[in-house]
């Protein structure tokens, strides 16, 4: 980082320890000193509320493997005991089921937060880049993690996403024999998915680190999209925003602890308490909630194009609907970085997120009437979004005025209008 | 390219023998790696034990006209029916234009045979079981994400992009089927 360390070691120890592996002073800098930009919302908030997530998937995970048995005939029970007998076993692996929910909302506020700010923009690029890494590794996870307790969900799940592989012409089957270890979802499948399950948060949080040094070298972007410009602009990270970090996890923490406590099913399946079956599908099989818009895109193509067939094409829109989120830093032609300075943006925005949520609906629905046309318009604008409309609009719209920084635009809005510097005051019209 | 240059400039001649033994070891790791890698793959693929499951024999004697069965062959559910002398006719009458992937149903039995249907039970779209005596067809509905097959287990409707698959299968007498 381009600032200077003001760090001194305050004993002879901290010197001896400075001199050798400067770690207090690494952490000074990093998680006290970081300058912050002072206008930053509740929504850069979520980043904080992810690590703390990562940290409680981990914890109750190891604790859960403490008592869980990956075999097909044991894994089903062993959930059950974990839940009836082990001490406390109920909340833990509540908090471990529902934590993957609050997780997956928070990474979703936090990747919407970034498509709104424009926070993709140069020179976040990598960041950015980087946490479209960590999503793909979330949802990879989550995936591996959802089969563990071997019921019928479980298992449903299993088959249909690892059928996507066999979607690939040629090479899709030999590669689906190797994914699942026998010709259909079997043991070898659920002994090789909970040994992923406990590495992959391992490596997630080795590409937060990363995820978190890429944020470092610039330093956050925030609301206005103007960058810092003097030291009149920021705060250091503690305690202004350990502290306000620390109380968006409380918060954050609050329907958390109402799933976990009151409602620890109602994000699940009931057909999830009948124990894999691999004679018979459940009758209306639908993925997480988190899954559900991607999951409608896979559905939406039921009509061959040229050459692909439906079911390729379904995958291709599917991998498509993921990847497309690495380009967007250079889809998005924009020069002015935040969504709250450029009107016509704001429009396809809310739109786009509508859209999502529309999808996530669609994912949930039967395949059937309505819904089939439904979610090839929704497929559609989801693309429409990405490859027409933000390469286009940064040509043709005419962003707002932007303030001249940010501690400019933090005194507009704490001036009483009277009081407000005449050279401010123009801005505001 | 190195080498040559050695040529000309006798007085230089480290570089040339470095470069070879850099590139020689170089190339000696990657097939190193290589080889350690492939093992490490291709103890995913499936074991001994689930390619020892690869052929069953099953009695069909007690399966009655419109009924049917769901077997397990190499882990994979398998239908076994017993069709109707309508759903027979049915599946013949079938134009071949009006198919998404072609096949007349004398090719998806056994001469002989034409009561008995069997395929394997993964939708060819993404592997559910399909349900029986359903959907627009009168044969299969796949209730994941709406495909629907005829009586002859060909695709008619929906994503799927291939009929039913039929196992390796033969008649070892009228009532014995060898699959696998
Ligand atoms: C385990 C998951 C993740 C963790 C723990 C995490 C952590 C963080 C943290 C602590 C910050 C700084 C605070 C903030 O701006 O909210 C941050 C910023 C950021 N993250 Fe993530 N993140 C995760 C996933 C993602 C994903 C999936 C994306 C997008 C695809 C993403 C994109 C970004 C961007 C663009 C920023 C910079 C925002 C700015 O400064 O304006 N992150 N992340
Ligand atoms: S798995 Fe049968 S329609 Fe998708």
């Amino acid at each position: 980082m381009a600032h200077e360390s003001s760090y001194v070691p305050g004993n002879a120890v901290e010197k001896w320890i400075d001199d050798r592996l400067p770690i207090i002073r690494w952490s000074k800098e990093h998680l006290m000193d970081y300058p912050t930009p002072k206008n930053l919302n509740y929504w850069w908030t979520f980043g904080a509320i992810l690590a703390f997530m990562l940290g409680v998937q981990i914890v109750t995970g190891i604790v859960l493997a403490m008592h869980y048995t990956p075999h097909v005939s044991l894994a089903f029970d062993s959930v059950e005991h974990i839940r009836r007998d082990v001490n406390g076993g109920r909340v833990i692996q509540a908090v471990h089921t529902t934590g993957a929910s609050m997780f997956f909302a928070a990474v979703y506020i936090h990747m919407f937060r970034g498509l709104y700010f424009g926070s993709y923009k140069a020179p976040r690029e990598i960041l950015w880049i980087l946490g479209v890494i960590i999503f793909v590794l979330m949802v990879t996870t989550a995936f591996m993690g959802y089969v563990l307790p071997w019921g019928q969900m479980s298992f449903w799940a299993a088959t249909v996403i690892t059928n996507i592989v066999g979607a690939i012409p040629v090479i899709g089957n030999p590669i689906l024999e190797l994914l699942r270890g026998g010709f259909a979802v079997d043991n070898a499948t659920l002994n090789r998915f909970f040994s992923l399950h406990y590495l992959l948060p391992f490596v997630i949080a080795a590409v937060v680190a990363l995820h978190i040094w890429a944020l470092h070298v610039p330093g956050n972007s925030n609301p206005t999209g103007v960058e810092v410009k003097s030291s009149r602009d920021t705060v250091p990270f503690h305690p202004y925003y350990t502290m306000k970090d620390l109380f968006a996890i409380v918060v954050f923490c609050i329907p958390f602890a109402w799933f976990v406590f009151f409602a620890p099913d109602i994000l699940g399946h009931p057909d999830n308490y009948i124990m894999a079956n691999s004679q018979v599908t459940p009758t209306h099989i639908v993925p997480e909630w988190y899954f559900l818009p991607f999951y409608a895109i896979l559905r939406a193509i039921d009509f061959n194009i040229f050459f692909i067939d439906s079911k390729l094409g379904g995958v291709i829109f599917f991998a498509g609907a993921i990847l497309v989120l690495f380009f967007v830093p250079w889809l998005d032609t924009s020069k002015v970085r935040s969504g709250s300075f450029r009107p016509i943006f704001k429009w396809f925005y809310w739109l786009f997120v509508a859209n999502f949520v529309l999808l996530a609906y669609l994912g949930s629905a039967p395949a059937e009437g309505i819904f089939v046309l439904l979610s090839k318009i929704a497929t559609a604008y989801y693309f429409i979004y990405f490859l027409i409309v933000l390469p286009l609009l940064g040509r043709f719209e005419t962003p707002r005025e932007l303030p001249t920084s940010i501690s400019e635009s933090v005194l507009k809005h704490s001036t009483p209008v009277g009081g407000a510097d005449p050279a401010l005051a123009k801005t505001t019209h | 390219m190195a080498t040559q240059s050695n040529l000309a400039h006798q007085d230089a001649p480290q570089p040339g023998r470095r470069d070879f033994l850099y590139i020689a070891a170089g190339a000696v790791g990657a097939v190193g790696v290589a080889g350690v890698t492939w093992p490490l793959i291709n103890q995913l693929n499936p074991d001994a034990s689930v390619l020892a499951l690869a052929s069953i024999e099953f009695d069909l004697s007690g399966i009655e006209e419109g009924q049917s069965v769901t077997i397990k062959w190499r882990g994979l559910p398998v239908f076994v029916r017993h069709r109707t002398a309508a759903e027979i006719a049915e599946a013949q009458a079938v134009p071949l234009s009006d198919l998404k992937d072609p096949e007349t149903d004398e090719q998806r039995t056994k001469p002989g045979h034409e009561q008995w249907l069997i395929m394997i039970a993964n939708c060819t779209h993404l592997g559910c079981v399909p349900v029986g005596e359903s959907g627009d067809f009168d044969g299969w509905f796949c209730p994941c994400h709406g495909s629907h097959y005829d009586s002859a287990g060909r695709i008619r409707k929906g994503p799927a992009p291939k009929n039913l698959v039929l196992p390796p299968y033969e008649f070892v007498s009228d009532t014995l089927v060898k699959i696998g």
